[in-house]
């Protein structure tokens, strides 16, 4: 249930801007990617271009290919709605639509599209998401209450088991700790762990303990300037990146002498 | 260096602070006194015609059966023009904060603001020169082809001087109020929101749908209400378009009056207990809006819970 991803010479931009410059990267199914980076050096900017949020901003666009098993999200006639059911996100502050109970949060991408389904297999499926972000235990007598009114490590759980429930491929975070606790990000870690087993999970990160506890596989973003494009400068096991690098700014970030 | 006092308040930040909380405050209490002003007067000048004796009261049955009938109207009016306005003003609304190239967009919400400017003699002088007479056809369709439905019974008016001409009018004019108000609420949406909902493979509409539209519930509850309240006390253009008489349930026949254009038609020329009548009339105006709006706080503070607000 989990397709490997291949970018090809991938230029973003925002209007005439160049925010991220040819990046070609390959990322194996079942296994946790993370991007690492300091701000602004369009690590999370290319995260959105893999499940073509990108273009949701007015001016946004990009040039080269994003495969999905051999399959290209920028081909013609491909509808950025279908490859956003295939490819899920959680977002760097939790957003559990705060007008619908947990209950209905979590079912909230398997009605779209006028999808029927039966009261017994959405029971199903509720538990099976919720089970699966690792937060049955805590909401599983108050389904029906808001899924605002729960604790920013539990919304954000909420907004896994969401993007979860519609069975991805893949799933993007986009520094899904950076607004939790330590607490809270140790159990979303534990997740990442217990997801990779399913999905391909791409994660962006400003914590690279985070990274090097997570991930199989690094990828370090830089930046020569600002209003440069950024690029990717190395992407390698997440081992190398972190004990070996090749380059020389991949070791001087990961050692935190900058950024 | 002298120990400063923890209890001494001096300096002219504070001094600020207390004239700033001071002026707010007498704006706050200057609202309740004017609103108790107006409701005093309406009630101290309105009941010469509750004790009246009944024969005393233009059509000579009591105070009672002279305002049940111009309070349908009323009503009538209003609720054909919200019927109309509602939906055309949150396709609007929507069109410009969702869907509209952000030109257009700027463009079209400069050209409805524009709308709400428009005196309302204006529509009233439109409303009675032309689109009476242009949709008296439309009028004669009604009766014969729907005459079965008692609002659109026949013979339809001859001049096309209705209640539901009145109400289109009406329709056009709460449609700017209503199309601004929820314009500015959908654009507050959180952007996190709607980002979430496309994440999830929704299309645009059921963008809106998931995020935009429960998010700006109450908002457009408000902005109905708003709409409401203009409806309800529109005179002018009630007035120039209504050709009034008894209450009437067909819609397409003349007849039908509303309280607000009762009032400006008659005060005029009235004088002692036809003075209090007139007043006690506003008074139920007073109370009608009053009650909408207090069910419409009711309506918004249900789903508190589901507000986002937490």
């Amino acid at each position: 249930m989990s397709k490997r991803i291949d970018v090809k010479d991938l230029n973003v931009y925002y209007g005439d801007f160049l925010a991220v410059e040819d990046v070609s990267i390959s990322i194996e199914a079942k296994s946790v990617t993370a991007f690492i980076g300091p701000s602004g050096c369009g690590k999370s900017t290319f995260l959105r271009t893999i499940n073509r949020m990108h273009e949701v901003l007015p001016g946004a666009r990009v040039e080269g290919e994003v495969l999905l098993d051999g399959d290209n999200l920028y081909g013609p006639g491909v509808d950025p709605v279908t490859v956003r059911s295939q490819i899920g996100m959680v977002f760097q502050r939790p957003n559990p639509f705060p007008t619908m109970s947990i209950r209905d949060n979590v079912l909230a991408g398997v009605k779209l599209n006028n999808q029927k389904i039966s009261k017994g297999e959405a029971d199903a499926l509720l538990e099976r998401s919720l089970r699966g972000a690792n937060l049955w235990n805590e909401v599983k007598d108050r389904l029906g209450k808001p899924g605002s009114g729960l604790s920013g490590g539990q919304q954000q759980r909420l907004c896994i088991a969401r993007a979860i429930a519609v069975e991805p491929q893949v799933i993007l975070m986009d520094e899904p700790c950076s607004a939790l606790d330590p607490i809270s990000t140790l159990a979303v870690e534990d997740l990442i762990n217990e997801l990779k087993d399913e999905y391909t999970v791409v994660i962006v990160t400003h914590n690279m303990q985070q990274a090097a506890r997570v991930s199989d596989r690094t990828a370090f973003f830089n930046i020569a300037g600002t209003g440069k494009p950024g690029k990717l400068i190395e992407y390698a096991e997440t081992s190398t990146i972190f004990n070996n690098p090749a380059q020389k700014s991949t070791e001087d970030y990961v050692s935190g002498r900058f950024g | 260096m002298t120990a400063t006092s923890l209890t001494s308040s001096q300096g002219a930040g504070r001094a600020g602070d207390k004239i700033f909380s001071g002026a707010a405050l007498a704006a706050g209490c200057l609202i309740l006194a004017v609103l108790f002003g107006v409701a005093l007067f309406l009630v101290v000048q309105a009941i010469p015609a509750f004790v009246a004796p009944a024969e005393d009261i233009q059509g000579g049955e009591g105070f009672f059966s002279y305002i049940w009938p111009i309070v349908i109207g009323t009503l009538i009016a209003a609720v054909i023009a919200l019927v109309i306005a509602t939906p055309v003003a949150i396709g609007v609304a929507l069109f410009i904060s969702h869907f509209a190239p952000r030109q257009l967009a700027s463009g079209l919400g400069y050209v409805v603001d524009l709308l709400a400017a428009i005196p309302s003699v204006v529509y009233g002088a439109w409303g009675a020169a032309v689109l009476a007479k242009e949709i008296t056809p439309v009028y004669n369709w009604l009766a014969d082809n729907m005459g079965w439905l008692p609002i659109f019974a026949g013979p339809a008016s001859a001049t096309g001087k209705t209640i539901l001409t009145a109400g289109i009018v009406l329709a056009v004019m709460v449609l700017p109020i209503i199309t601004s108000l929820t314009r500015e609420i959908f654009l507050q949406t959180p952007k996190l929101h709607e980002e979430a909902a496309l994440a999830l493979g929704a299309t645009r509409w059921e963008m809106i749908k998931m995020t935009v539209l429960p998010f700006a519930r109450p908002g457009i509850i408000s902005a109905v209400m708003l709409g409401l309240g203009r409806a309800l006390g529109e005179t002018m253009a009630v007035a120039l378009v209504l050709s009034s008489g008894a209450l009437t349930a067909s819609l397409i026949q003349s007849g039908n009056q509303t309280i607000a254009a009762e009032i400006a038609l008659n005060f005029p020329e009235a004088s002692g207990l036809k003075v209090s009548t007139l007043i006690a009339a506003g008074l139920v105006l007073f109370v009608i809006t009053l009650a909408v709006n207090m069910v419409a706080r009711w309506i918004i503070g249900r789903h508190k819970e589901f507000s986002g607000a937490n």
